[in-house]
């Protein structure tokens, strides 16, 4: 640790069980001093109670316009340690699977060019390396695509696109999210590193409603794996369930949201016409249950973060699509989104907000989506029987 | 195509060169420009590929205040040495 580091007001955020980032940063200090004097700048904003980056709107490596967030310090004389201290991510692989030489590798990059601190992962996917200073930019970005990795999104592109681990090891996966997720990443790797929309574009993807990515909250497009046809049930291994003295009624049966579990005995049954396919009793009885075989995907559009208005959680609007390489459907719907998005979107207006300004009737329209039942948010509330050919059917314009 | 990429690229960079200093020009911007004054003559795809030759040739540079803008590279403001 940095002798100088007086650093009292973090110090308390070490305390207590639970891990903290004033520990590790310090624990590097002793080495670095971007480290150090990012612990004393911080400081400084905590007793002065106010931030002192200034935004560096203009940092990147050449050709691209995103995977860097240019920062620096308001006080370069007094820490001039952190004068520069750019951000730079890094396109994780999918699922983030790496082995220990690649992690180690991209380790001897960042002490070399960079703080040697990192953020994995940032809220988007990414490798997040943690302050730089300009001139390191181009040469960290040589060293990284020398060993094979590329910059993420940033700004007014799509975002690097992430995924859970999905069949590399999961069982629940209703597709491939692996390979889905690397298709999109190289298929739009303009809209990636060359900001073209009105905002910033986030595609998650998750093989199973557990949603592990949180793609239904955290992404303007989630796409999250389902099936269409029964679970799969092993009497068997359930009748072992009710064997180990399991409470198959209170934990399973009454949980189920829409009671569409009935138990008789050492038996169950499903009726799953009304199942909702929520994960519950897949996740408590793994052995017994299992997800269907008519496996594919749901998309929702809209989730965002309430940054400039509220938090919205996505809508369903494809409740199912196959998903098999080459995905000519699904690029091809993201393709005509973006596409509605572009020509019709304002400044920083990310896809949820466009579709409640220009209606989801206009939008399915324009797009080329079905209205469908799961579009209705709220009883009473339909958003789609506005469409041009009831009202020439009826004769007249209900306002109802 | 009666106008070429390279012929696209010089015009949206006079542009931003226009705009320097004054408005922060989106991709969307530029896309709009072309489609008002060329009209079918040109396609989104043109007006991308002609943003990419600015951009790779190092004429403009992307920026990012609050939505990213293409601009003409300059030192910015907040940079220190
Ligand atoms: S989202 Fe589903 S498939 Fe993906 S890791 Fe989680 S439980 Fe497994
Ligand atoms: S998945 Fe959910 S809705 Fe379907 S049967 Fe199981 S608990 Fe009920």
């Amino acid at each position: 640790m940095a002798d100088d580091l007086k650093i009292p007001l973090l110090e308390e955020l070490e305390k207590g069980p639970w891990p903290s980032f004033v520990t590790d940063i310090k624990s590097v200090a002793g080495k670095s001093e971007m480290a150090a004097d990012l612990l004393r700048q911080l400081e400084k904003s905590y007793e002065d109670k106010r931030g002192y980056w200034k935004h560096g709107g203009l940092v990147g490596v050449r050709g691209y316009g995103g995977g860097v967030i240019g920062r620096y310090s308001a006080l370069p004389e007094e820490f001039p340690g952190v004068s520069h201290f750019h951000t730079v991510r890094v396109n994780q692989p999918s699922g983030w699977v790496y082995t220990a030489d690649a992690l180690n590798g991209i380790m001897d990059i960042w002490d070399e060019h960079g703080s040697g601190l990192t953020n994995m992962h940032g809220s988007t996917g990414d490798m997040v390396l943690l302050g730089t200073r300009t001139e390191e930019l181009e040469p960290t970005f040589l060293a990284l695509t020398q060993k094979g990795w590329d910059l993420g999104g940033s700004g007014s592109d799509m975002r690097t696109p992430s995924c859970c681990i999905g069949p590399a090891r999961c069982e629940y996966a209703c597709f491939d999210t692996l390979a889905l997720t690397y298709n999109l990443t190289q298929e739009y790797q303009d809209e990636l590193h060359r900001p073209m929309f009105n905002y910033k574009f986030k595609i998650k993807v998750s093989g199973c409603p557990n949603d592990c990515t949180a793609a239904i909250a955290r992404s303007d497009m989630a796409i999250i794996g389902i099936w269409k046809d029964d679970i799969k049930v092993n009497q068997e291994e359930f009748a072992k369930y009710v064997d180990s003295g399991m409470d198959v009624q209170g934990i399973v049966v009454d949980m189920c949201p829409t009671s569409c579990i009935s138990v008789d005995g050492k038996t169950i049954d499903i009726d799953d016409s009304n199942c909702v396919k929520c994960m519950h009793c897949i996740n408590k009885m793994p052995k017994a249950l299992a997800v269907g075989d008519e496996k594919g995907a749901a998309i929702a559009l809209g989730a965002k973060a309430p940054i400039v208005d509220g938090a919205l959680f996505g809508s369903i609007m494809v409740p199912f699509i196959e998903l098999e390489e080459p995905y000519e459907e699904l690029h091809d719907l993201i393709e005509r989104i973006w596409e509605f998005w572009d020509e019709h979107g304002k400044a920083r207006e990310r896809i949820g907000e466009f579709i409640e300004r220009v209606t989801l009737a206009r939008f399915c329209e324009e797009v080329g989506l079905d209205p469908i039942p799961q579009m209705v948010t709220h009883p009473r509330e339909n958003p789609y029987i506005f469409y041009e050919e009831y009202f020439a059917e009826e004769g007249e314009g209900s306002e109802e | 195509m009666a106008v070429s990429v390279e012929q696209l690229a010089d015009e949206m960079f006079a542009i931003v060169e226009e705009s320097a200093g004054k408005r922060k020009l989106k991709a969307g911007d530029l896309q709009k420009a072309m489609a008002a004054k060329h009209g079918d003559e040109v396609s989104r795809k043109d007006v991308k590929a002609g943003i990419k030759l600015l951009i790779d040739s190092g004429r403009c540079v992307y920026g990012y205040f609050g939505g990213s803008s293409i601009e003409l590279p300059r030192t910015e403001g907040a940079a220190n040495e």
